[in-house]
């Protein structure tokens, strides 16, 4: 196998493989390296595997073999303690968003950073500038359950987004909100991208993503990541 | 501590009804235990205290009508025999009326009494520091005074200190268990409170926290409800000792020491409710790391 430089590709996966408990393997031979800035889509049928390759990206999951390398450490020889400090540089849209519903707007996107201990005066001053940034300015003190499904989309992308995370992984954004609303968030992640994030996206929505053919693909098909030209 | 920041929605959980509770039976019993083995340790410690420099030597009385003066002629002579013996400072024959004073609680005051045989006494006093070998002292005694023997206060004084150091051990284990079982619904509340709260421990992780950022919440929530249920406990436990005080007080007439719990006791007793807040609050964070540690 060819070794690259450090810092080249923000992740890489080698032959790597996953199975639920004593299932059969979910995804195989998974092999491929995502560039440091780039942005992608995840594309694949439903049930093709796509929330579970971003969970082992996001180590929500360990694989059943091969190695994942994130941030250019090797995630199996990496220490239990350490991995908090890895889990913060990425920043995650969860497939059902994950709000705490007993937690205000303000509260949920304040968490990536009280977990990291940022002073109080800080989170307050921050966390209320993201969310005029993304049309919640009223809703500061709303809790996810009153609000629209569009309305806790953009939480829960501010909530991925407010650590200036080095890594985001988005799984269906805009499963279920309008084509109009999909577009704002997708200039949104390009935004980021912008900025240095890179940025992966996976949705079953073909028309999106033929709209930005211009970013590369990741399809999964039969368990495994084909790159189509 | 108690307004520290938290992410989890623990206050609304059903521990929160039954944890308190349980620790407040707890911390009670713990109180009660606490305070027998401080009360029954200062009586042991109060009767060794008055006991230790004295022995009695008794006298049986000679039946009979000229007995009365050779009793009293027995007397003499083992009150001499006890002041020459070195370690001895002194022997004093208590006379029949003292006798019958000291019997009175038990045998009560009636003229009968005064008839009866009873066995004379010398209250003797012994020099604690001296190496006084009280078995060669009986020996001498028995063969110089027919029936003189020497009634050895240490004898029952040790049976008693054993009861007591007994009483020690049983109310240590009744501790431990208590903590035990403290520690153990602690432990039981906290797996059903992380099984509950599973899907905002888990984003917790996910985002990035460390595990001790979670555990703090749960012991934070463990150490508030295990001081409050202290509190309750202990509210229970005072009013308890003071009334078993006032009515030991009342049937002592003298005869009993003093039973009061020292001050002493009653601090121990007020740090019960901090201890158990303390022992929820450590049982909470390991348990939560330890099952925190199984998540990848
Ligand atoms: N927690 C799980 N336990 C067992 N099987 C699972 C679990 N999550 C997903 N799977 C299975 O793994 C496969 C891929 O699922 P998923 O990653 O959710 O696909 P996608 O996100 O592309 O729809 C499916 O067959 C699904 O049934
Ligand atoms: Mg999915």
């Amino acid at each position: 196998m060819r070794h690259r430089p450090r810092g080249e590709h923000i992740i890489r996966f080698d032959s790597v493989g996953l199975r639920y408990g004593l299932g059969p393997e979910v995804l195989q031979d998974v092999t491929f390296a995502l560039p440091s800035g780039s942005f992608h889509f995840l594309t694949g049928a439903s049930g093709a595997g796509k929330s579970s390759l971003l969970r082992l990206m996001y180590l929500g999951l360990r694989p059943s073999r091969g190695r994942v390398t994130l941030f250019d450490k090797d995630i199996a020889m990496t220490r239990r303690y350490e991995l908090p400090a890895l889990r913060r540089r990425i920043g995650v849209v969860f497939q059902d968003f994950q709000l705490l519903d007993h937690l205000s707007t303000l509260d949920n996107v304040a968490l990536p950073l009280r977990v990291r201990g940022v002073k109080e005066s800080e989170v307050q001053k921050h966390v209320p500038e993201l969310l005029g940034w993304v049309g919640l300015a009223d809703h500061l003190h709303a809790k996810p359950p009153t609000l629209s499904g569009g309305q806790k989309q953009r939480v829960a992308i501010a909530r991925a987004v407010i650590g200036r995370p080095d890594l985001l992984l988005a799984d269906e954004p805009t499963g279920n909100v309008d084509d109009h609303i999909a577009m704002r968030l997708l200039h949104l992640f390009e935004e980021l991208n912008k900025l240095g994030t890179t940025v992966v996206i996976a949705t079953h929505n073909q028309s999106l993503v033929d709209r930005f053919s211009q970013y590369s693909r990741l399809h999964i098909e039969r368990g495994t990541v084909v790159e189509p030209e | 501590m108690l307004s520290r920041r938290s992410d989890l929605p623990l206050k609304g959980d059903a521990t929160s009804r039954f944890l308190p509770w349980l620790v407040a039976l707890m911390v009670y019993l713990s109180a009660i235990a606490v305070a027998g083995v401080l009360v029954l340790a200062g009586l042991v410690e109060r009767w060794d205290h008055d006991v230790s420099g004295t022995l009695t030597v008794q006298i049986q009385p000679v039946p009979g009508e000229a007995g009365e003066l050779l009793t009293e002629d027995r007397v003499r002579q083992a009150a001499e025999l006890m002041r020459r013996t070195p370690g001895i400072l002194a022997a004093r024959p208590l006379d029949k009326r003292q006798t019958l004073a000291l019997l009175e609680p038990w045998l009560g005051s009636a003229e009968v009494v005064k008839d009866l045989p009873l066995p004379r006494l010398i209250d003797v006093s012994v020099d604690s520091s001296a190496q006084l070998d009280l078995g060669a002292v009986a020996d001498r005694l028995g063969r110089m005074v027919p029936g003189a023997t020497i009634d050895d206060h240490r004898v029952w004084l040790s049976r008693l200190i054993n009861l007591s150091r007994t009483t020690e051990w049983v109310a240590i284990a009744i501790m431990l268990l208590i903590g035990f079982v403290t520690s153990a619904t602690v432990v039981y509340a906290t797996r059903t409170g992380m099984s509950v709260h599973r899907g905002v421990i888990e984003v917790l992780h996910l985002i990035g926290a460390h595990d001790d950022y979670i555990a703090r919440q749960f012991a934070d929530r463990a150490f508030s409800l295990g001081f409050s249920g202290g509190m309750i406990g202990l509210a229970m436990a005072v009013p308890t000792l003071t009334a078993i005080g006032w009515a030991t007080r009342r049937v002592e007439g003298g005869f009993l020491p003093s039973l009061a719990l020292p001050l002493s006791g009653w601090v121990v007793i007020g740090l019960l409710p901090v201890l158990a807040a303390l022992l929820s609050m450590y049982t909470a964070r390991l348990t939560v790391h330890g099952t925190l540690s199984r998540l990848p």
